[in-house]
């Protein structure tokens, strides 16, 4: 395999975990109908952005699933959506969105940095293809780590202070 | 009573060519035992049933109200009124009325007085200000206060209390026009004039049935159409409605996809090569990444995912394109459907790229659906700051600190503002447990009523409602304090098109009612507010000392008032803001010559994210526009989430009807206007009427997954797959109490979900199943026939 198709496993890897992680935070908070609709639309983009990279993958020798990131639920997400129905009246759900938030914050810019290098490697290789889907692909998941960052800001004097 | 206009909502016409000036015709209406001779005052006001601001004079008599005239000299009716604003007068005398506070004790609510239940408020206040903080309380508010009252409301909870939740049921209605407007000019503030109608060659309207809601500036446009050299009409709406019937070209699209029909005009536009370049050139930015996101959207394209043959989407494009002086216009089809600010962001872009804006006949008119909604948006009793600073701009708050005199901190201002829908996630949680509501019924307005119910009437909140008349909200609340309305107090309010209008008091409230200014003020003196020297934070006494405050906080911003006085506003025609020094006759359009209010430093917001809308960073905004140009925004179409499936296989849409304002609490309390729609109803198509086996009158069930209602059936002109059902009707006039029936309100169906950038709920998509529950059995459907509701076999003669 080469250089460069582990920097595209790399991201596919990251996009793969970032939809899991979106799909598993909306089922979590499905009684805040922000972050679930949210979560959903934002797996889409990463689901999306993983079939692109995988005939890159293919190019450089690297044996990627399109469909990695598929599906808009989980094996335990009727029983997260249930816990969320029942626990979505106790004040500490503020806190665990705080807490779920913060972690796709992280997945989401691990998966951000992953396509910097990307196309960074891309340029090198003025491999013009590969280039233009970094450019098309990667603005999406800077939409999550923006995304995520805007609800932590709101939800945190609310979640930290009474 | 003469009830004459019911039946013939628009009148009689009065033809008048381009460029002329609308001919006037002053309608009038007095109650049946008063001749005209025995009035013994008019006394000046404007409408307060829909968002025209059709001027007009209140009738008094002994006392009473007896009945209306409209204002000849007015800029925006020219003496003309509608339906509403000729009966629905006779409601503030209606033997319902609340006239005393009513405080819960023992589960039960009882008549109480004023100082019991403005003490049981400020003790509530007061405790959990100490212990939970600011966080704990929030406002909701509406778009049928008056100018002075939702400033009161704003440096009360921004500066007194300190507090980032506050919203108005503005957020239902015209959240998405201020966005739309924020996103492309950088700051809200509407564009254009009604004066437009006088001068256009294209007029398109968006998801706008402009007959029923601003029926008086439908008329101007119906006597364009009878005079010479008529304008060209483009209507986009699943409903064949009486702008439909009118239309050159009508586009009855599935609802839920205005993005890629807009981007398939767009796309046809700049495929023609009717693209304004050099105005695009000098005054825009973003323009290439326009030409990027739209290409792919071929009319069959777009004509496959709106359900349009493609050749209306071109004909549609041309007439666009060829226009000479194009007037856009933009309501709920738009503003509470899918994609709501992007799509409505993309009507903006029309007009810039013809290069069609601050000329006469070349705007944009971002409608509101209340009579006062520009004002709560003004003032910030929507969440916004006042006079539309930048929250994200800390020049913007040092100012409004110094004009309040508070330390800046004291403002909050580290995130965007708390909307309703996260206000009511926050009551839902816990961490909210004030709330105080403001002459609105979200009982019976927002979004899945059941969850709504539930969450206002959990045992931990406080729930506070100011309101006229006992409603499905005052039901569930701890205290009620009775409020005064129209024609009962004094004030401002500015309409859609920026004129400010002065209504004064005409009779006394009933009772102990009270002016929503004078329950504010009385908060905030009971609850002490300080500013930093330690002086009270509210200083004004009343509604003209209130808009002296209130002109100051406006000076030098775009909604500039310092010219206007209440004197000045008194006996004339209203007058359109920006008014002063510069611009001492008012400003009749914005954006001549293509200077914006978007600067940098000026702007009131930065702008979002249209798919989740995270705010655009202050630097980036900087480096995107930093010579006050419009910003044009693309726009990807993207399903919604809640599509048909077997088992529900119709696309709800809700709306309004010409004879009923929201929840009803005044029309139908109006006998003439009850009996023209006394009922609800849900309309179908006539294929699918047929499928289902449906006659006119059947009782239906119309049920989506969060719940099911019961209406009769109307078979109209609406698009096949379509179902239409009014969001009047509630529980109170039906007997049934909070914990009766539920089978009646168009939002037992409703999806809970929102714009993502201007967090305006969708209510014109979700999917629904349609059952037959019984035959009409005689009974008629209660469906207006002369309005968007008419029956097809009606309009096939």
């Amino acid at each position: 395999m080469s250089k460069l198709a582990i920097a595209i496993s790399d991201v596919h890897h990251a996009e793969t975990e970032l939809h899991d992680e979106l799909i598993a935070v909306g089922e979590r908070h499905k009684a805040d109908h922000d972050v679930f609709h949210l979560t959903r639309t934002l797996a889409q983009f990463a689901q999306a952005n993983v079939a692109a990279l995988a005939p890159h993958g293919e190019r450089y020798g690297a044996d990627l699933d399109p469909e990695a990131a598929d599906g808009s639920s989980s094996l335990m997400g009727g029983l997260r959506e249930k816990t969320s129905e029942l626990l979505g009246r106790r004040p500490e759900v503020g806190l665990l969105l705080l807490r779920d938030m913060r972690k796709l914050y992280l997945v989401a810019c691990e998966a951000s940095i992953d396509w910097v290098i990307l196309g960074q490697g891309a340029q090198g290789a003025r491999d013009q293809d590969l280039l233009s889907v970094v450019s098309s692909c990667h603005p999406q998941t800077l939409r999550t780590v923006r995304w995520t960052t805007t609800k932590l800001k709101e939800s945190s004097p609310q979640s930290l202070n009474g | 009573m003469n009830d004459g206009r019911i039946a013939d909502p628009w009148g009689a016409r009065t033809p008048y060519g381009a460029g002329q000036a609308w001919p006037a015709r002053v309608d009038e209406q007095l109650a049946d035992d008063v001749p005209p001779e025995d009035v013994q005052g008019w006394v000046q006001s404007a409408s307060l049933l829909h968002s025209n601001g059709d001027a007009m004079d209140i009738a008094v008599k002994d006392g009473r109200i007896v009945g209306v005239r409209g204002r000849e000299v007015d800029r925006v009716n020219r003496g003309r009124l509608g339906p509403k604003d000729l009966f629905a007068w006779q409601a503030n005398a209606s033997p319902d009325r609340l006239t005393t506070p009513l405080v819960r004790v023992d589960g039960e609510l009882v008549a109480s007085d004023w100082d019991a239940a403005m003490q049981a408020i400020v003790d509530r206040s007061s405790s959990l200000l100490a212990e939970k903080g600011p966080g704990a309380l929030g406002f909701y508010t509406t778009g049928q206060l008056f100018l002075e009252e939702y400033y009161t409301l704003a440096t009360i909870a921004k500066a007194g209390i300190g507090t980032a939740h506050t919203d108005g049921n503005t957020r239902l209605c015209t959240a998405t026009a201020g966005e739309a407007l924020k996103e492309t000019f950088g700051c809200d503030g509407q564009p254009g004039s009604y004066t437009d109608i006088d001068h256009a060659d294209v007029i398109a309207l968006y998801g706008h049935n402009m007959a029923e809601t601003q029926p008086v500036l439908w008329m101007r446009i119906l006597d364009r159409l009878a005079g010479p050299d008529p304008p060209k009409l483009v209507c986009v709406d699943p409903r064949l409605t009486p702008v439909a019937r009118h239309a050159d070209v009508h586009l009855a699209l599935r609802n839920g996809t205005n993005v890629a029909l807009l981007n398939a005009l767009i796309a046809q536009i700049i495929a023609d090569d009717q693209v304004d370049h050099a105005y695009v050139q000098a005054h825009t930015v973003g323009y290439d990444e326009l030409v990027e996101q739209t290409r792919e959207y071929t009319p069959e394209k777009a004509g496959e995912i709106c359900g349009l043959a493609p050749a209306l989407i071109v004909e549609a494009a041309q007439l666009l394109g060829g226009a000479q002086r194009l007037v856009s216009t933009v309501l709920q089809g738009v503003y509470q459907s899918h994609q709501a600010t992007a799509a409505a962001v993309q009507v903006n872009n029309i007009n810039l790229i013809r290069g069609a804006l601050g000329r006469p006949g070349a705007s944009v008119l971002q409608f509101n659906g209340q009579p006062t909604a520009q004002n709560t948006r003004e003032t910030g009793a929507d969440g916004d700051l006042p006079a539309f600073r930048n929250w994200a701009n800390d020049a913007h708050i040092a100012d409004l600190a110094r004009v309040w005199n508070v330390e800046p901190t004291q403002i909050p201002h580290y995130a965007p503002p708390t909307h309703v829908m996260q206000q009511l996630r926050y009551i839902e949680e816990g961490s909210i447990a004030f709330w105080w509501v403001s002459g609105t019924n979200p009982a019976v307005s927002l979004p899945e009523l059941h969850r709504i119910r539930s969450i206002l009437s959990q045992e931990r909140l406080f729930l506070v409602v100011q309101d006229i008349f006992p409603t499905e909200t005052t039901q569930l609340a701890d205290v009620v304090l009775p409020a005064a309305t129209w024609g009962e107090k004094t004030g401002c309010f500015t309409n859609v098109d920026r004129t400010v209008h002065l209504s004064d008091k005409a009779i006394d409230p009933p009772g102990q009612a009270r002016a929503d200014l004078d329950i504010f003020l009385d908060y905030a003196r009971r609850m002490d507010f300080r500013d930093k020297d330690g002086a009270p934070l509210v200083q004004w006494t009343d509604a003209e000392s209130a808009f002296e405050a209130w002109k100051g906080c406006s000076r030098g911003r775009p909604c500039d008032y310092t010219g206007l006085t209440h004197a000045r506003l008194r006996g004339t025609s209203g007058i359109q803001w920006p008014c002063n020094e510069e611009h001492p006759d008012g400003t009749e359009r914005l954006y001549a010559d293509g200077a914006f209010w978007s600067d940098p430093d000026y702007c009131e917001d930065y702008g979002k994210d249209l798919v989740t809308g995270a705010p655009v960073e202050p630097i980036e905004y900087r480096a995107l526009n930093p010579h006050a140009k419009a910003v044009i925004k693309a726009a990807q179409y993207t399903p919604p989430s809640e599509q048909p499936d077997e088992k529900r296989p119709y696309l709800l849409t809700t709306g309004r009807t010409i004879y009923h304002f929201h929840t009803r609490t005044k029309t139908a309390r109006t006998p003439q206007l009850q009996a023209a729609a006394p009922e609800v109803w849900v309309e179908l198509s006539a294929p699918d009427a047929a499928r289902l086996s449906v006659g006119e009158g059947d009782m239906l069930e119309v049920a989506s997954s969060r719940g099911a209602i019961r209406a009769r059936a109307r078979i109209s002109g609406i698009r096949e797959g379509v179902v239409f059902v009014p969001f009047h009707y509630g529980y109170w006039d039906t007997g049934s109490d909070s914990d009766g029936d539920h089978e009646r309100a168009a939002n037992e169906l409703t999806i809970t979900q929102w714009d993502p950038a201007s967090k305006q709920p969708l209510f014109k998509t979700a999917a629904v199943s349609v059952t037959k529950v019984a035959d009409a059995d005689g009974m008629p459907s209660p469906a207006p026939r002369n309005t968007a509701s008419a029956p097809v076999e009606e309009l096939a003669r």
